[in-house]
């Protein structure tokens, strides 16, 4: 494994001409933070913030979209023209695969967003389960960027007016100083913003474009993580595996109602069972009550007995304080729940909250 | 007379007489970025050179801070808990992390003067 070269995106020597502290994630040589995670962090929060995130996976798919429905939690049917969801793939016991963001911004098909580290297991395993029923497209020769941030509309409507007249989950083709983009009006922060597939040959010339406006910051692995955290998203391979359900995972709302009706999914049984009658254990955000961060790991205990574990923790630097996301048996799942999370061997005392612990402010027209 | 010596992990002891003030060097705060927590050893807390002495966060991860040498912590930085920030802002003064009754003075002899840390850490 270690001596698995890693692969470099598009914008590889634009991120160490900015400064960027480079590491190894899913294979790829990527940017963990250029100024700092705090005031990337921040920057994203109060401007705009721009994240390489072309070591995601990009596929299109056509021909019959039920074929990918058999493993899948969304209504393609019920997927209109310009419109987004985020979906979850599921394997046949309703485990999640991956969580992916699938579109329709044309009329050729869906377009799917995957995680980098599944990417290839995701590809294979879809084009297994379609088969010769439907196409799938990998698209190696795209680069994937995120502008995100509260003037991040304002940063696109110079660049492509129409483009910044989506809302929240819309989608579309539209032209950036003469290239060819796929927008969504979506993101990994809480914030309102935008993801940009663009061609790999002009991703550099699009970042450097898009970095010319000064609301406009490079931000790396390191914010794109605390950003999406105190947005209580979940983090695929940390916060949700192949061993938790949608319904353990609190993405139930993942789980389109006519797709529950229908009951024609990979583990549908597990999952309409769980829905139904309620899964062991489940998702829910930790509110620490003093200052030490809990971070992946960390053991949750009620009265003294560990009932669970953090899946994903650190310091939320918008809430202020530490923040986290884990797993507790459904008794000890709803809000103003007492738990103590065990920080080297000092018990702590936290409580189940509601997520987002830092409100989301999407943009719905 | 005071002096100040390093550890090839980045922390600092000054030396007055058998006490020793322990922090973090501004080399191990940039590295670190913006501290967000702080956990220190109780006063009395004895710990033999190298242990783990306290445990400083950012917002990334979690960093051990090692006892640059053996003795008895007498006293403790409170301030931080409140203040973590003090460590990023003055790392080798007000953002002190304990004080050290220094067990065995040979020790020191073993870390860096301050040429050998600035030749470490360049």
């Amino acid at each position: 494994m270690a001596d698995t070269p890693l692969h470099r995106t598009p914008l590889y020597d634009l991120h160490v001409e900015l400064g960027a502290k480079m590491v190894p994630f899913a294979g790829y040589e990527m940017p963990v933070q250029y100024d700092g995670v705090m005031p990337e962090h921040n920057h994203t929060r109060t401007h705009a913030g721009l994240f390489d995130v072309s070591h995601m996976g990009q596929a299109r798919l056509t021909g019959d979209e039920a074929a990918l429905e058999a493993v899948i939690t969304a209504d393609l049917a019920a997927l209109g023209a310009g419109e987004q969801k985020y979906s979850l793939l599921l394997n046949d016991k309703g485990g999640i695969k991956d969580d992916f963001m699938v579109s329709r911004p044309d009329d050729k098909g869906l377009f799917l967003v995957v995680n980098a580290a599944c990417k290839r297991g995701d590809f294979d395993y879809i084009a297994a389960t379609i088969a010769d029923r439907a196409t799938l497209t990998e698209m190696p020769e795209r680069a994937l960027l995120a502008l995100q941030g509260p003037d991040a509309g304002a940063v696109m409507a110079e660049h492509a007016p129409e483009a910044a007249k989506m809302v929240f989950m819309q989608a579309g083709w539209f032209e950036i100083a003469g290239m060819d983009v796929m927008v969504s009006r979506s993101g990994y922060t809480g914030e309102d913003g935008f993801e940009i597939s663009v061609a790999k040959h002009e991703a550099e010339k699009l970042a450097r474009l898009l970095l010319k406006d000064d609301r406009v910051k490079p931000i790396g692995l390191g914010a794109r993580d605390s950003l999406r955290l105190e947005a209580g998203l979940c983090l695929y391979g940390h916060d949700m595996d192949e061993t938790i359900t949608p319904v353990e995972a609190a993405l139930t709302w993942a789980v389109a109602k006519s797709r529950r009706e229908r009951a024609n999914f990979a583990g549908a049984d597990v999952i309409l069972d769980q829905i139904a009658n309620k899964p062991e254990k489940k998702r829910v955000g930790i509110q620490p009550k003093d200052r030490a961060p809990a971070r992946e790991g960390t053991e949750i205990a009620v009265d003294g007995k560990v009932v669970g574990v953090v899946t994903s923790g650190g310091f939320g630097p918008t809430v202020g304080a530490p923040v986290a996301m884990g797993y507790v048996p459904t008794e000890f799942a709803s809000p103003g729940t007492a738990l103590e999370l065990i920080v080297r061997g000092k018990a702590r005392a936290a409580e189940v909250v509601k997520t987002p612990f830092a409100p989301h402010r999407f943009y719905r027209g | 007379m005071t002096e100040t010596r390093f550890t090839k992990d980045h922390e600092w002891i000054r030396i007055e007489g058998e006490e020793g003030t322990v922090g973090i060097t501004a080399y191990a705060t940039e590295q670190l970025g913006d501290v967000v927590f702080v956990e220190l050893p109780e006063v009395g807390k004895t710990v033999k050179q190298g242990d783990e002495l306290a445990v400083v966060e950012s917002v990334k991860a979690a960093s051990e801070v090692y006892a640059p040498v053996s003795g008895e912590v007498i006293a403790i930085n409170d301030v931080l808990e409140g203040e973590p920030a003090k460590v990023n802002e003055s790392p080798d003064a007000d953002g002190w992390f304990v004080k050290i009754k220094v067990a065995d003075a040979g020790e020191l002899g073993g870390l860096m003067d301050d040429a050998a840390y600035k030749a470490h850490t360049s």
